[in-house]
């Protein structure tokens, strides 16, 4: 599609031709998504695709194998898979048990929803750098990233969730990465201090987020939804995206994601960082169908009616009907000071 | 440098035992040796890590160096624990730099691969050494690092943690 889906006011279509869950009033978790059908062009393929369960999807981990090894294991053992177009080394698994398999257990195989492994993508980092990622944990990214440096330079990946950590260190080990350093600390005051202060050259930072885009993955994702929430998890958002454009050099690459479909959390998130660090937004060039961020938003309901600096239409929202995938929201900056 | 072994702290191995301020703790060549004697493992294959050890006796990879110490969560993989008899490689050093291995390497049929995969004991035949060993088998079309075992009196002893088994079936 040419231009944002700029038209904020309530379609008229869609919220008669939906089903109803429970008659009037709330219907349940799938009633948060109403609010975004302003947002999007076919609001009857997106809620469709919003109940339909997601493909099951492996990785090719480099570090430990190549992707021609890794498909001729799993076709050794039957295990029938198609490659995604946009990635030779993303596997949608025909039956969802990605763990019980030869080249899984050798740590050549992770599970990984095809839509989160485009940022990493988008970051490209090189052999040799320094990398920061913010919100690391489980670390399907991190250890995406760690496979694209080639497992060399540092990669610092830090949590504030120690059992989260956990999780992170158990599937950085299980993939064979060696250029990991793992901090435990609140993104938003990350510390230089163990590393004698150098900065990175690339920062990711895929927020915790509302996670609407999960909904095909997490069908309970949205039990816990509050506006309250929303407006809470902004701000952490942006003290985190502030700090990771702090501490990339000038001309370095900090790129920005979520799997949340609300502009609270995604374009105003830029805006507020636009206004606040020396960076600007760059084009990207995504493998995958997606339409621009938006320049304004309203929710009449909950008072909201904002406008955006016009490049957030620079970042892009990849919605769950567009490739098949989960929801996504993706921007790239380059600090420039 | 650190006097004392700190739980919470990574600290840099020393390159040799001249080097050494913290007693017991394993130098960079005593691991380098411990690889190339036991297993035919280069030395060269660690050219580009550093060791660090953290809590005694748990020796970590990392790619490339840091200032020493470093007071982190984590630093590369976990990949051997010194300070014992006999040390032992973990299943991640053994998958992630164990195909360069030359001796000390037990390679196994499906069957029994399986059955050490799942953590099961069992007897084989094995005329090297007795103590840890790599575990191999084939995997598309060539040998592939799965773990460690210990070889004790006829038996294959799976040292795959609780966690990483799998019951992969028939």
């Amino acid at each position: 599609m040419a231009a944002g889906p700029h038209g904020l006011k309530r379609p008229v279509t869609g919220r008669e031709s939906k089903p109803t869950n429970a008659g009037a009033g709330y219907r349940g978790p799938m009633d948060v998504l109403d609010r975004y059908e302003p947002l999007v062009d076919d609001v009857g393929a997106f809620r469709a695709a919003c109940e339909r369960p997601l493909p099951s999807v492996v990785r090719v981990n480099t570090i430990k194998t190549t992707v021609e090894r890794a498909r001729a294991a799993l076709a050794a053992e039957d295990v029938e898979f198609e490659a995604a177009a946009w990635h030779p080394g993303l596997l949608r698994l025909a039956e969802a048990q990605p763990g019980t398999n030869w080249p899984y257990v050798h740590g050549w195989l992770h599970g990984q929803e095809e839509v989160s492994a485009v940022p990493a993508t988008v970051l490209d980092p090189a052999p040799g750098e320094r990398v920061w990622d913010a919100c690391a944990a489980p670390g399907s990214k991190t250890t995406q990233l760690a496979a694209l440096m080639e497992d060399t330079g540092r990669l610092v990946a830090t949590d504030s969730n120690l059992g989260r950590i956990s999780a992170l260190r158990s599937n950085a080990e299980r993939l064979g990465v060696t250029n990991v350093a793992v901090t435990h600390e609140d993104a938003r005051n990350h510390s230089l201090k163990p590393f004698a202060g150098a900065g990175y050259d690339r920062a990711l930072v895929d927020v915790p987020c509302s996670c609407e885009g999960t909904i095909r993955k997490n069908p309970d994702a949205l039990e816990e939804w509050t506006y309250e929430h929303v407006r809470g998890i902004a701000g952490v958002q942006k003290g985190i995206l502030r700090r990771a454009l702090q501490v990339t050099r000038e001309g370095g690459t900090v790129v920005y994601s979520t799997c949340t479909f609300a502009p609270e959390e995604n374009e105003a998130v830029l805006d507020h960082a636009l206004a606040e660090e020396p960076c600007e937004l760059l084009d990207v060039d995504l493998p995958l169908e997606s339409v621009p961020g938006v320049t304004a938003w309203t929710d009449e309901a909950r008072g909201v009616d904002r406008t955006f600096d016009s490049s957030v239409q620079k970042a892009r929202r990849i919605y769950p009907q567009h490739n098949d995938t989960g929801g996504f929201f993706l921007a790239k900056f380059e600090v420039i000071g | 440098m650190a006097e004392t072994n700190d739980s919470h702290r990574f600290d840099r191995l020393p390159a040799t035992a001249a080097d050494r301020t913290v007693a017991e703790r394993p130098t960079r060549a005593e691991v380098l040796a411990f690889f190339a004697d036991r297993f035919g493992i280069p030395s060269a294959v660690f050219a580009d890590h550093s060791f660090w050890e953290r809590g005694a006796g748990k020796i970590w990879a990392l790619a490339g160096e840091e200032p020493d110490p470093v007071e982190v969560e984590g630093l590369g993989m976990t990949v051997l624990r010194t300070r014992r008899e006999h040390w032992k490689p973990t299943l991640e050093a053994a998958q992630r730099f164990g195909d360069a291995a030359t001796a000390n390497v037990l390679h196994l049929g499906r069957p029994e691969a399986r059955a050490f995969l799942a953590g099961h004991d069992q007897e084989l035949a094995w005329d090297g050494d007795w103590g840890y060993l790599l575990v191999r088998h084939d995997l598309a079309g060539a040998p592939a690092t799965l773990g460690v075992g210990l070889y004790l009196h006829g038996e294959l002893r799976s040292q795959v943690p609780k966690g990483r088994q799998r019951d992969l079936g028939e």
